[in-house]
């Protein structure tokens, strides 16, 4: 199997707090992976170490098998071209419509004519399921279709690999059901790798070539679907039955 | 011991907010240096920061040009000095009161909005948004407040100085009967050309700070809603001092003491 990408040791502090000791994580390439654990334990944190927005205190940090741990901004910032990230609360520029938001990396990135960028920012809204919103700005969005712009933004460049921040949180079965079916879609239309850390298990388990559990600071658990379901690890079952009882304290 | 620690830590913190603004201007200058610019957004940045804060310019120097002038034009009367009231107010605003008040004013306007909105974009992701769109913060915010600035307040300056000047010519006239044509030829005769562009480069300064204080507290702003208002508060407390230190260093340099 190929690796998208590699935790190797990773440690990361905030402040006196430890959020990750010896961490090692390996992503495979064109697969979605999927990052679960508590609120707080550090999930969101792992994106930010795979697009170098978040440094590691010690370990290294390899993408493509390139060690980004420290590379200069001015690289990574050639590195996140090649990376989508789509934020928790999507992260839209409230200034811009939907269309000026998703059309933004191609502007000044490519030297694409603009009547070629609004086509491809239209195709992007369509396949997130959003038409004719470009003209509208985020505040006149639902929780819901908001996100969707935000992936279509994250995707619009056709990156090799895309990074979800909790895409499903706060919001109801139906549009957690359609998001998760377009994280899928998208994986698939762009054959590249995902990475998606959330703690929406029925989500996890529709969507998921892998799933990783973080818990104090390390990998506890790692494989299949069927293998985490069938994990023997007392954490890793008590966080999938939700239970108060098991080693994780409450 | 406890003082020396505070001591101590304060000047670290002092030194590190320094070098964090001199990075972060030494960043800005170089994408204007490789004239990597926003022109669309600096248009729009300039009518926001500059434009809209003609009214509050306006009503600031055209007052304070008045009062100048109500309390020395009747004593400089009094005492047969009343040709040189043009000249003292003209003189008077154009080096300081002019770029000073327009500063002042545009720290508070502007330089708040500046911290409070890139702060609210720190706080909803956005600035996170732009790094892994693999876009400079630097270049897409910055770059633009800061050149919008530069160019803007030496101009709400001119402002400032015409209004402050009619301000006080008003009230030469009608309080202490100085005529117009008395005030303007000692207006101009008490103030050299030089004094004028040197109080505009002084503006030109003054925006650098404004711009930079703005911008870097805003960046900086940690812990949501109350973290935004601390760093807009700071912006502009940060800005009037050094709008108040860069004053006195820079009057002291282009005019010597004369």
């Amino acid at each position: 199997m190929a690796l998208w990408a590699q935790l190797d040791d990773v440690c990361v502090r905030y402040g006196p707090k430890i959020v990750m000791q010896n961490l090692t994580l390996d992503v495979v390439e064109g697969a979605i992976t999927c990052i679960i654990g508590l609120s707080g334990a550090g999930k969101s944190t792992i994106l930010r170490l795979l697009n170098g927005l978040k440094k590691p205190d010690t370990g290294r940090v390899f993408v493509r098998g390139n060690d980004i741990t420290d590379m200069r901004e001015r690289d990574l910032i050639d590195l996140r071209r090649t990376i989508g990230f789509a934020f928790q609360f999507s992260a839209l520029f409230d200034s811009l419509t939907i269309g000026e938001n998703v059309a933004l990396p191609l502007r000044e990135h490519t030297k694409m004519p603009d009547a070629e960028i609004r086509k491809l920012v239209s195709e992007t809204l369509e396949s997130v399921g959003l038409a004719h919103v470009e003209d509208r700005y985020p505040s006149e969005l639902s929780g819901g279709m908001v996100k969707r712009a935000g992936f279509a933004r994250a995707v619009v460049t056709n990156p090799q690999a895309v990074l979800y921040d909790e895409p499903t949180t706060g919001l109801d079965p139906i549009i957690t059901h359609v998001l998760t079916d377009t994280i899928v879609k998208l994986r698939r239309r762009l054959n590249g790798t995902a990475v998606v850390v959330s703690h929406d298990l029925e989500s996890i388990f529709q969507m998921a070539d892998y799933i990783a559990m973080l818990f104090e600071g390390a990998i506890v658990a790692y494989g299949t679907v069927d293998e985490i379901k069938r994990s023997p690890n007392p954490i890793v079952q008590q966080f999938l039955q939700g239970s108060e009882v098991g080693p994780i304290p409450i | 011991m406890k003082v020396f620690d505070e001591v101590g830590q304060g000047t670290i913190n002092a030194f590190a907010y320094a070098g964090g603004i001199a990075e972060l201007l030494a960043d800005a200058m170089r994408y204007i240096a490789a004239l990597r610019i926003r022109v669309r957004e600096t248009l729009d940045q300039s009518y926001l920061l500059g434009v809209q804060s003609v009214s509050i310019v306006i009503l600031t120097s055209l007052f304070t040009g008045m009062v100048f002038s109500l309390e020395s034009a009747v004593q400089a009367v009094e005492y047969g000095v009343g040709n040189l009231v043009g000249g003292a107010v003209a003189f008077t605003t154009a080096r300081e009161l002019g770029p000073m008040l327009s500063a002042v004013v545009v720290a508070g306007r502007t330089g708040a909005a500046i911290a409070a909105e890139l702060g609210s974009m720190v706080v909803t992701e956005q600035i996170e948004a732009l790094q892994s769109l693999g876009l400079s913060p630097t270049r897409m915010l910055v770059v633009p407040r800061l050149l919008a600035l530069v160019i803007m307040l030496p101009l709400l300056t001119i402002l400032a100085d015409v209004v402050s000047i009619i301000g006080g010519m008003l009230v030469a006239g009608a309080y202490a009967h100085i005529s117009q044509e008395s005030f303007i030829a000692s207006a101009r005769s008490a103030l050299p050309f030089g004094d004028v562009l040197k109080g505009l480069f002084k503006s030109a300064v003054f925006g650098v700070i404004i711009a930079m204080i703005g911008s870097y507290q805003g960046l900086q702003t940690r812990g949501g809603a109350a973290g935004v208002g601390k760093a807009t508060t700071g912006a502009v407390v940060t800005s009037i001092i050094l709008i108040f230190m860069f004053n006195f260093a820079l009057s002291y340099i282009l005019y010597g003491g004369h």
